[in-house]
């Protein structure tokens, strides 16, 4: 299709609302924009007022995929605000329920949203007929995530226990064991899906552009880090600001961002191009059969790199039962005494990738400022410029061809565009 | 007998209720059987107008959004509130303790201009709402229970007694001997007082049965301590719109 016009309006199976606009004319792109004309909620203007414990849970309800991230991000930035340093055996808890949000959050994207373009149907309840196994091992996976969240946070969405300083309720040691014992019975519904994937044809497309995660020493960073990029050198995240621009385009109720270069990605492709020495031996095995190296430039191995996440996080959550089950869990004193007022920052790696929770609390606990910088705000820029650099690639398609290849690129970014809009204090640039 | 068909939809929220449906696993794939889903557009590609019951969940937050749910309320015989959002209005209202131009303001400076909201709402301050399921996200076996009832033509069993009576069959302590102060007194029951049994207070998420004793309610409140301006705090969390919820 050398003349015409795209025009995807509420791109299907993503979370939340976003538009696919282009118009094509002798083979060349006259315009090509990337909407989100999803309603904006204002959540850093309604944390203002609430109290210091009240942001987790309020904030939990920015995204109803990635709530356990928002909860620890929050939780980290109003612990720093007050000056409160969690034991390790919250941190450690808290590791082990992000895990279980990213194996839920990659299990519902990579096998109910984004397989069913692979396999050629319109969603997943087709593939109950046509690859039933399959999609038993899919749900077997994506229900231990879940099952998993739980019994850490009491509840999957919106988790209940966890709370500044701590959880109102512990694991039990047999629940522990028990965990431990389904997610070692599940690695081999993950390595079907690895077999799966190899037989896939993965779109081959590739623009060179920069890749922000945070990065630990000792552990493929999700909990906490430092911000790194492909491009080279890292920022405490206390300095943010420093290295993420965000900016207003008018056709985007959602911020765009820029770092080194003109545009960056962030997410599990992100992650693993920043950090693949860090993930555990069968996540390494998993993204060496399914051929993803770092650094790799193709966004629709996000979609890989979302597997590979999910090995990972399947080996690393039984080392952290283990280390746990080694400590003892014990009830701790959760009390807090509130240091002077002043700003905190929360930086953690959600499923989309890296999350900035920023809060300013006065000496009464009570919050006076706040600022969230949203995983997929950050790519939107990057979506834009990749659906730039692949249309005239595809321009010989047809036009149903074209809008397919256009919607699975956006869809491989696994964007999450109902918490992607609420975001504070642009750095004009 | 033909199938009813289904449409789910969404306004401003965190799609954590249409979440739930899909954690239904195995039973959704089990409800998709018995019920035609013609849009749905968080799960499944394509669309249609011809549809039984929709469920729609969020906030309305802008104008737009006004004629959308009123468009979907023609096409639908029956309409449900799906989650606090789009029930009760939920979390989105506590914007609407602010002026909507200085929150505006302070999301996006100066590029305010851009964007426009109005003071959040729920569903039924805009259209008649046949049902609700309460909740913040909805509890996936009641929702299986809505639907199992609206399919045979039935009322949904929606508790209509406090989450206390819930909290006592658990056996929990009561919150408020534990030195803390619950919603649980005056909050429609049907989540299995789940907070209070994972050692937290009930935010009221599930909003107020329907003749809750109020006044006591604050007076126990204020004997535990907390301020005027605390209680209604409290309530605000999940409840702001009460007074334009219909």
């Amino acid at each position: 299709m050398k003349d015409g016009k795209i025009n995807v309006h509420y791109l299907t199976r993503v979370e939340g609302h976003g538009n696919i606009v282009v118009d094509l004319k002798d083979g060349a792109i006259k315009e090509l924009r990337w909407e989100i004309p999803e309603a904006p909620r204002f959540f850093e203007a309604m944390v203002r007022g609430q109290s210091y414990a009240d942001a987790p849970h309020i904030t939990s309800r920015i995204c109803g995929i990635c709530s356990i991230g928002h909860t620890v991000a929050s939780l980290q930035g109003i612990e720093a605000a007050i000056g409160v340093q969690p034991s390790e055996q919250t941190v450690l808890l808290r590791k082990l329920i992000l895990h279980a949000e990213t194996v839920q959050s990659h299990t519902l994207h990579v096998f109910y949203l984004a397989v069913p373009d692979f396999l050629g149907v319109n969603s997943v309840i087709p593939l109950a007929e046509t690859h039933k196994e399959a999609l038993l091992r899919a749900i077997r996976l994506h229900r231990l995530a879940n099952e998993w969240s739980d019994l850490i946070g009491g509840r999957t969405t919106h988790p209940i226990n966890m709370v500044v300083n701590g959880f109102t309720r512990l694991p039990t040691s047999d629940e522990l064991r028990e965990l431990r014992k389904r997610i070692t019975d599940a690695i081999p519904d993950l390595k079907a899906w690895v077999e799966i994937f190899k037989t896939l044809e993965i779109p081959d497309f590739e623009r060179e552009t920069e890749y922000l995660a945070l990065q630990r020493d000792d552990e493929y960073a999700f909990y906490n880090g430092v911000i790194a990029s492909t491009d080279g050198g890292t920022t405490p995240v206390l300095q943010y600001r420093e290295k993420i621009k965000e900016f207003v385009v008018p056709h985007s109720t959602a911020k765009h961002a820029r770092a080194a270069r003109e545009s960056f990605m962030v997410g599990a492709l992100a992650r693993f191009n920043n950090n693949y020495d860090k993930l555990s031996p069968l996540a390494r095995w998993a993204a060496e059969e399914m051929g993803l190296k770092p650094v790799c430039y193709n966004p629709f191995m996000n979609n890989v790199a979302q597997l590979v996440e999910v090995a990972h996080c399947l080996e690393d959550g039984v080392r952290i039962i283990n280390e746990l089950l080694a400590m003892g869990l014990r009830e701790e004193d959760r009390s807090v005494e509130i240091e002077a007022g002043r700003t905190g920052v929360g930086a953690t790696e959600v499923p989309r990738g890296l999350l900035i929770h920023e809060y300013t609390v006065d000496d009464g606990g009570t919050i006076t400022g706040a600022n969230f910088v949203i995983p997929t705000n950050m790519n939107h820029n990057n979506i834009e410029r990749d659906l730039k650099a692949l249309v005239p690639k595809i321009v010989d398609k047809s036009k149903e061809e074209i809008t397919l290849t256009l919607e699975m690129l956006v869809r491989a970014y696994d964007p999450c565009i109902s918490c992607s809009t609420h975001l504070l204090n642009v750095e004009f640039v | 007998m033909t199938k009813p068909r289904i449409a789910i939809f969404d306004f401003g929220c965190c799609e954590g209720c249409q979440l739930q449906i899909v954690n239904l696993e195995e039973e959704l794939l089990d409800l998709v059987g018995l019920v035609d889903v013609v849009s749905w557009r968080e799960a499944m590609t394509g669309h249609s107008d011809q549809y039984d019951i929709a469920f729609v969940e969020g906030t309305i937050t802008r104008e737009a959004e006004v004629e959308r749910l009123k468009g979907i309320r023609q096409h639908a015989k029956i309409l449900v509130a799906l989650g606090a959002c789009a029930h009760i209005g939920g979390i989105n209202c506590l914007k609407n303790h602010f002026e909507m131009g200085e929150v505006l303001k302070y999301v996006y400076g100066d590029d305010a201009k851009y964007f426009d909201t109005i003071p959040a709402r729920p569903l039924s301050a805009v259209v008649p709402v046949d049902y609700a399921v309460p909740g913040c996200p909805i509890d996936r076996k009641e929702f299986l229970e809505v639907v199992k009832a609206l399919l045979v033509g039935k009322k949904p069993p929606i508790p209509n007694y406090a989450v206390c009576v819930e909290c006592k069959m658990k056996g929990n302590v009561c919150v408020f001997d534990k030195g803390m102060t619950c919603l649980g007194p005056v909050t429609r029951a049907g989540c299995g007082a789940i907070c209070p049994t994972y050692g937290n207070k009930c935010e009221g998420c599930r909003g107020l049965v329907d003749d809750p004793n109020l006044d006591s309610h604050k007076e126990v409140l204020q004997k535990h301590g907390l301020t005027v301006e605390q209680i209604l705090n409290s309530f605000r969390m999940f409840g702001g719109c009460m007074e334009v919820a219909k």
